[in-house]
């Protein structure tokens, strides 16, 4: 099962043709990603070669759904075409724009979320490293080789701190990870995810990620009280971080009393969310849960 | 990006929104000649990107061009909040009858521009939501439409502000979306007494990622307040200076941060946020970590690096690059895990730098980068 992407699921690529789309392309192949196409105007009708696949080149990504029944696109544009480019994958009936690129003015991704939500497609990110299902298919950055299949499900708002609980998680494994961009703005949330992780047959465990910034840990915080009987272990980053000054993410920033790591913490903690205080101790938590489940089953 | 209040009243001015006379000066000298130019009595404002000015003295109104003077030299140079105040603004006074609130915020739950206004105006808009919510109007603003007239009457009528506003609102507006704002704030907007609607002050601040459109914001206009972060920020890096005594370097802001907190937990301060993403390679290692041994507070420093995307081997190879780069003259842990990690720190043990450690665990070197620092 697993949430929003499984090995059914065709991907098409907008910006394959650029350097970080063709590096992450091959990538996705090596994972098992069924690439279908990419999507570039001015090399519509070409193939690239990945070592054993010939990918085509649609001329937008209309032609690609039409060609291949794709329903997941991922977008590596530069930030000034990104706007266009997931506008048009919505025209096109996408189901699923999973958008890489970081550095998209904000008006533009406030734009393109509302017009995405109208057509009925889900946008992940932007500035996102996207997500894996691991062992069926991989739509992004994310690195597919340090973790396995597993039964918990991941969101967060950071990259690497993803790639560092999957690898610390590695031997129990994940159904799906979700990195939803560090973006003030996201198209995807940390509650979407609970929902749908709440949902899905094969995930047992949910771990959230978040940092400084917003207010959508407390949000994620009181939907898990009233939603998620699923157990959920979380983990903050940000403690340390000055009032005012942007932690690298666009959307990690502290304003005035609002968006502090503290609040957020005792929001997850108010709602039963066990909330590590390193990356390691969160693993060590999800580890304690899962084996303290089992020892109730087997007894 | 935030802008000094002469800049948004400069943005406020162009759209056509009324503003005071003013004039901006760092020179207690030049406050003078202004002063004199807007009619002798003036108000002289420090410029700060902080709030609270008033309360910390740095607003008072002067009667005459010398007083003009001598209040500025009195302003120039004080601290508020941390900041040091570089300049003034020398503003003509106005006759105020009453004070109204009006922004447009960003609404990241909502994923929208959300237009905020009150008839009470001039004081601390959170303060005010806080013990009288009903005294604030908060309006979603449908981005495809905007705030026209008709939007800027319904904000101005839940909000119990005279009609005036609604032109103010619109072009308000304007300057949101012309110049990639993430915020606008008019606070006061005052009606004087002559019937005028005047922006008495304003806070704007500006959409990084949107400088790529935005020409008229080069790159000279980033000010920063720390001389490390202007060197960090002249070689590309994503460096933030703070407080303390251990140097942090990490791949992506969200480890980066967890870095800072969990050296925190071990009993030492982070001197720094640096992220140097994911490639990590020898060039940008070497930045780093010139900048970071540049800071005269740094004790040690903490390379905390996941290997996914790229390997830990690679990145083994920048930091060794890095090190025949750079002199290094302080002590530096190095934690390295994710994909190749052994080969990584295997490459590392043959440098055999004898400054660098290594620790397999980002806990264990948070605790050997803060008991180094605290040895010192």
């Amino acid at each position: 099962m697993a949430i929003y992407l499984t090995k059914e699921s065709k991907v098409l690529v907008q910006g394959m043709t650029g350097g970080e789309g063709m590096k992450h392309t091959r990538r996705m192949l090596a994972a098992g990603t069924d690439v279908v196409g990419g999507v570039n105007p001015r090399k519509a009708g070409r193939t690239v070669d990945f070592d054993d696949r010939a990918v085509p080149v649609f001329g937008s990504v209309r032609e690609g759904i039409e060609a291949t029944g794709a329903d997941v696109t991922v977008v590596f544009v530069p930030p000034a075409f990104a706007k266009a480019a997931v506008m048009e994958a919505a025209d096109a009936g996408i189901g699923l724009a999973v958008v890489i690129t970081e550095g998209i003015p904000v008006h533009d991704s406030v734009a393109f979320h509302r017009y995405a939500k109208a057509s009925g497609t889900r946008v992940i990110g932007p500035n996102c490293p996207g997500l894996i299902t691991p062992g069926q298919s991989n739509a992004g950055i994310i690195p597919a080789d340090i973790t396995k299949p597993g039964r918990i499900g991941l969101v967060s708002k950071s990259g690497t701190l993803t790639y560092q609980l999957m690898y610390e998680l590695r031997d129990i494994g994940f159904s799906t990870c979700v990195g939803i961009g560090g973006d003030p703005v996201v198209g995807t949330t940390h509650i979407d995810c609970l929902a749908a992780f709440q949902e899905d047959p094969d995930t047992e465990l949910i771990v959230l990620i978040g940092e400084i910034g917003g207010d959508a840990e407390e949000r994620a915080a009181a939907y898990v009280r009233e939603h998620v009987t699923k157990p959920v272990v979380g983990y903050i980053a940000g403690f340390t971080a000055p009032e005012g000054k942007t932690m690298g993410h666009a959307g990690a920033i502290v304003s005035g009393s609002s968006g502090t790591a503290s609040a957020k913490k005792e929001a997850l903690e108010a709602a039963g969310v066990k909330v590590g205080s390193t990356p390691t101790e969160t693993a060590r938590l999800v580890l304690d849960h899962l084996e303290a489940a089992r020892d109730v089953t087997h007894s | 990006m935030d802008l000094y209040e002469h800049q948004a009243r400069e943005l406020f001015e162009e759209h056509g929104i009324l503003v005071p006379r003013a004039e901006v000066t760092d020179s207690s000298k030049e406050a003078r000649e202004i002063a004199r130019r807007l009619g002798g009595r003036v108000v002289v404002k420090a410029q700060v990107k902080t709030g609270g000015r008033g309360k910390a003295g740095g607003v008072k109104l002067a009667a005459d061009p010398a007083a003009a003077e001598l209040t500025a030299r009195q302003i120039l140079g004080m601290d508020i909040k941390g900041h040091t105040v570089g300049k003034v603004m020398l503003a003509h006074p106005v006759d105020i009858e009453s004070e109204f609130y009006v922004s447009y915020v960003l609404d990241r739950a909502a994923g929208t521009f959300l237009a905020i206004a009150s008839a009470e105006g001039g004081m601390d808009i959170e303060e005010v939501a806080a013990t009288r919510p009903e005294a604030v109007a908060r309006i979603p603003i449908d981005p495809a439409e905007g705030v026209t007239s008709a939007k800027a009457g319904e904000i101005a009528d839940a909000a119990g502000l005279p009609p005036q506003t609604v032109d103010v609102l619109v072009r308000l507006w304007d300057v949101l979306v012309r110049e990639d704002a993430l915020l606008v704030e008019v606070n006061p907007l005052v009606r004087t007494a002559q019937g005028q609607i005047l922006a008495l002050d304003g806070k704007v601040t500006l959409d990084d990622n949107a400088r790529f459109r935005q020409s008229r914001w080069g790159a000279d206009d980033v000010e920063h307040d720390d001389a490390l972060e202007a060197t960090a920020a002249a070689k590309g890096l994503n460096y933030v200076k703070l407080d303390g005594e251990v140097g942090i370097i990490g791949n992506g802001a969200g480890l980066v941060m967890s870095t800072l907190d969990v050296v925190a937990g071990c009993g030492a301060r982070p001197a720094n946020f640096l992220d140097i993403g994911g490639g990590a390679s020898a060039k940008i290692m070497a930045d780093g970590l010139s900048v970071i041994l540049s800071d005269p507070a740094v004790k040690s420093v903490f390379v905390n690096v996941f290997g996914g995307i790229t390997a830990c081997d690679a990145v083994a190879d920048g930091i060794v690059q890095a090190l025949d780069a750079v002199q290094l003259t302080k002590p530096l842990v190095v934690r390295l895990d994710g994909n190749n990690a052994a080969r990584g720190r295997a490459i590392l043990d043959d440098r055999g730098h004898p400054l660098v450690q290594q620790a397999t665990t980002m806990d264990g070197a948070a605790r050997r980068a803060a008991d180094l620092a605290n040895a010192r």
